[in-house]
């Protein structure tokens, strides 16, 4: 297999880590050295060699350690994982769209055989070897939704279109930045994002949904969006959050560097043939400061984006506790110079940090 | 990744397509089928999802919206009923007495704006003349989900009835057609009423039949959200009017026969566009200057933005005077 | 404080009309409390109502009963608690046919519980009408334990089930005709601030 998998955990010990192949590759989600929300939507129809954007859904060395925890976190609460009845078809349509996207763009890792509504689906990095028939519930262990989704990285929300406006019907939901689907599912895209500041009154949310009901069969769309979180924990769930809640107060100047991570979503989104429905996955990538900071650009930018983010964002992202100690840290990798355009770190090109001493 | 919000691309994504049949259903309507020239299967779909055809009128490129009426499950072809109309622009004319099969077309891929509700107890068809091509692919696809519904179809005349004989045989009993030379009528009244809670109805047709569906089922206590319709604005002729599109730097005429989009689309400026009905929303363009009277004839904008004279759908409304456009 | 303005808020906070008459097939009506005075409105606003309506009435210690009986409804029932009439309320929408118009008064509780029973029976949640009587207390959910403890009048309160002490948000489920709940003191275990009643 190309891809080496990480033996690692997003709970407890920690072990999770990211080889150097992965930080070059990280999605940094900040184009220019400061932030501030806007839809920014652009075709996903693939990206540069060995991106996160290459492929319609990137599979990288995190995939069979963050199968394990998603399993985990299903085994504990299996409300993560819920689908309305009448989503059952987008779920056929989303098992379809994976299996065949992961089968094309891995052949190494994913294979799957069709005839006619007769299919077999291997998948070599979790020793999965099914057959069962397309569209009939009764021949897979799982909904069509949850079968799938439990072999790929990423949340996935699947959202029914109705009345000029997108549901939030089913989903799978263990990688979130601290929002509950057993709580959201049913209610429409104003509702669900009805809890962020300052987006509403710019009127972003009624540009992105206008542009989301127009997307398209064969022309799926993307986006990142990013928070931070205190170790690399995936699950960081309201669910939960009076246990992990308390982790944000372990950071020290000692230990911020490699226990605080940029967390950034990788949030694509593709109409479904079938049901007419939008599948919304979000991919959820995790790097420890420490590691951001092998890139000169980033660290650079990463100062000048959190030093001077609005308040309201710093708090709704839930770290406006521990920004004083983040901005020590970060400054020390920002000597003022000025930083290319673009997301990607540019690291043959842009200069080393120039140390004063 | 840029940061700037793309540009809508004008339609959807296209297929290179072969005609592989012409059926004459009747004296006006008349099916055609299409496979991919390049030998792949097409993408599935939705009921009640159309297609935009590109038409190569001798140099003028005609874009017409069809509701695709075959079976969304069968992928290798593709159909499309298409009503001829005399005093039409054009496009079902050429479509009637120029497509031959082997043609090569282009064909966008499925767009829907006219879905199932698929949380609905039961589906109430009624389809008027033309009306039923969406509603074909909708039967399609609720027979293999073992969906509930129930057809009232609307005809000239036995004569006219596009696709009677096959849905009577096919279905039976849910199939019930009226014949307007017999005096029938859909018992419409009758039919909304004690139908279980969670039923949804659709309705295509002429503009009257969808104004006559809402206003019933709203006086019979129906919920807006539960009655469905669409209906294909075709952009009428008018007046020649002149148009500055200030962005491409050029002012174009728009001739009494092509709608404004296609005068944008001549001039070679890409304009976005998805139903060419007034429906979608695509192809809402922001009006710079204008002098002179707003025709708007789209569903999309609603009275204040018509009355507002900032916006205007290309697409299918028009203007007397002289009009500066953001395009 | 019969009819209560509630301060602007968030997308998914519920926002209460005033109930007016429409045209139906069938009319059915439910409410607690205060809420009955909403009901005698309708009627005063179109008598002809009654002969189509059926009233689920909650009294909840108040007196409305005796004026709602004397609407002569078609139907009138009056319950003990929302629990114990939920099962008819299922019953009457299982039966029930398009065209039926539901009517919801009374507190925000009883209003989100009986709408998230229709919106099951297939009625769309936009075509029912609903009016806030009452008291203001809320339906809150514990966004951890899952349990749902009834009539908040404080934030924060402790959680009936888990017992963890929730702040009170104003993000609401309709699935779940309840305000979310979230832990107040996760990143500072013990830090309670003194409960505030609501809307003071």
């Amino acid at each position: 297999m190309t891809i080496q998998f990480n033996e690692e955990t997003f709970r407890d010990d920690y072990s999770f880590y990211n080889s150097d192949w992965a930080i070059k590759r990280f999605p940094f989600p900040f184009h220019e050295d400061s932030y501030m929300y806007a839809v920014n939507m652009e075709q996903h129809r693939g990206g540069p060699e060995g991106s996160v954007y290459e492929k319609r859904f990137d599979v990288d060395e995190h995939y069979v350690s963050e199968m394990r925890d998603r399993a985990m976190v299903l085994a504990d609460d299996p409300l993560r994982c819920q689908s309305l009845p009448h989503m059952t078809l987008a779920g056929w349509d989303l098992l379809e769209l994976i299996m065949v996207s992961k089968s094309e763009d891995y052949p190494d890792l994913f294979e799957l055989n069709r005839d006619g509504n007769q299919w077999r689906w291997i998948n070599k990095p979790l020793g999965i070897d099914d057959s069962f028939t397309f569209l009939d519930e009764t021949t897979l262990p799982y909904g069509p939704m949850e079968y799938i989704t439990r072999q790929a990285q990423g949340d996935f929300c699947v959202l029914d279109q109705r009345d000029e406006m997108l549901w939030m019907d089913a989903g799978m939901v263990t990688t979130q930045a601290d929002w509950s689907l057993d709580f959201d599912i049913g209610m429409n895209f104003f509702e669900w994002h009805a809890p962020v500041p300052l987006a509403h009154e710019m009127g972003i949310f009624k540009r992105a949904l206008k542009f989301l009901l127009n997307i398209q069969q064969g022309a799926p769309a993307r986006r990142l969006n990013w928070t931070m979180t205190v170790n690399p924990l995936l699950d960081t769930s309201p669910e939960n959050y009076h246990k992990w809640g308390i982790q944000k107060t372990t950071l020290t100047p000692e230990n911020i560097g490699s226990k605080q991570h940029l967390r950034v979503e990788l949030q694509t989104f593709f109409r479904l043939p079938r049901s007419n429905a939008l599948v919304f996955p979000i991919r959820c990538y995790l790097c420890s400061f420490q590691d951001l900071m092998t890139m000169p650009k980033w660290g650079r930018r990463l100062h000048r984006v959190v030093r001077d983010l609005p308040e309201e964002l710093a708090t709704y992202k839930g770290f406006i506790d521990n920004r004083p100690m983040m901005l020590d840290y970060l400054s020390k990798f920002d000597d003022g110079l000025p930083t290319s355009p673009g997301v990607f770190p540019d690291f043959e090109t842009e200069p080393p940090l120039q140390t004063t001493t | 990744m840029s940061a700037a919000p793309q540009k809508a691309k004008p339609g959807a994504e296209a297929i290179a397509v072969t005609v592989s049949a012409v059926v004459p259903l009747n004296d006006l309507v008349t099916r055609f089928e299409f496979k991919r020239s390049d030998g792949e299967a097409f993408p599935t779909f939705s009921g009640g999802a159309h297609t935009v055809i590109t038409m190569n009128d001798d140099g003028r490129t005609r874009l017409n919206p069809y509701s695709l009426m075959s079976d969304p499950a069968d992928t290798s072809t593709y159909a499309i009923s298409v009503r001829r109309e005399d005093k039409g622009r054009g496009g079902s004319l050429f479509m009637h007495t120029r497509v031959k099969v082997g043609d090569e077309m282009t064909l966008t891929y499925p767009v829907n704006l006219f879905s199932l509700d698929l949380r609905a107890r039961k589906h109430l068809f009624f389809a008027g003349g033309i009306g039923i091509t969406p509603f074909m692919s909708m039967i399609a696809q609720l027979e293999r989900m073992n969906g509930n519904w129930e057809l009232h179809y609307s005809v000239r005349s036995e004569a006219l009835g596009t696709y009677v004989d096959e849905l009577k045989y096919k279905f039976p009993n849910k199939v019930h057609v009226y014949y307007d030379d017999q005096s029938q009528s859909i018992p419409l009244e009758h039919l909304l009423d004690g139908q279980p809670l969670g039923t949804n109805a659709y309705v295509c047709g002429p503009k009257g039949m969808i104004d006559w569906v809402h206003a019933t089922a709203s006086a019979a206590g129906w919920p807006d959200a539960q009655v469905h319709s669409e209906e294909f604005l075709k952009p009428e002729p008018g007046k020649e009017f002149e148009v500055r599109l200030c962005k491409s730097d050029k002012t174009i005429t728009v001739g009494e026969n092509e709608s404004l989009l296609e005068a944008i689309e001549r001039a070679g400026v890409a304009a976005p566009f998805l139903c060419r009905g007034g429906a979608c929303g695509q192809c809402e363009t922001d009006v710079v200057k204008a002098d002179g009277e707003f025709i708007h004839r789209d569903h999309w904008l609603d009275d204040d933005q018509h009355a507002s004279g900032e916006k205007i759908m290309p697409c299918v409304s028009r203007f007397l005077g002289s009009l500066e456009l953001d395009r | 404080m019969s009819k209560f303005e509630f301060p602007e808020s968030i997308k998914s906070r519920p926002v209460y009309g005033t109930l007016e008459p429409r045209p139906g097939k069938s009319h059915l009506m439910i409410a607690d409390a205060e809420g009955a005075e909403a009901i005698l409105g309708l009627a005063v606003q179109d008598p002809s109502l009654m002969a189509k309506t059926h009233i689920i009435y909650i009294p909840k210690g108040t007196d409305f009963g005796d004026k709602l009986r004397a609407l002569n409804p078609a139907q009138y029932y009056e319950g003990p608690s929302y629990a114990a009439s939920v099962q008819r309320l299922r019953h009457v929408l299982e039966n029930a046919h398009q065209g039926l118009q539901v009517y919801l008064t009374g507190t925000e509780g009883l209003m989100g519980q009986a709408q998230n029973e229709a919106m099951q029976a297939g009625i769309p949640h936009t075509a029912i009408q609903t009016e806030h009587r009452g008291s203001v207390a809320r339906r809150m959910q514990c966004v951890h334990c899952k349990g749902i403890t009834e009539d908040v009048m404080t934030d924060p309160f402790v959680c009936s089930h888990c017992g963890l002490n929730l702040f009170v948000r104003d993000h609401y489920s309709r699935r779940l005709a309840a305000y979310q709940g979230v832990c107040i003191d996760a990143e500072d275990p013990g830090n309670v601030p003194e409960p505030k009643e609501l809307y003071t």
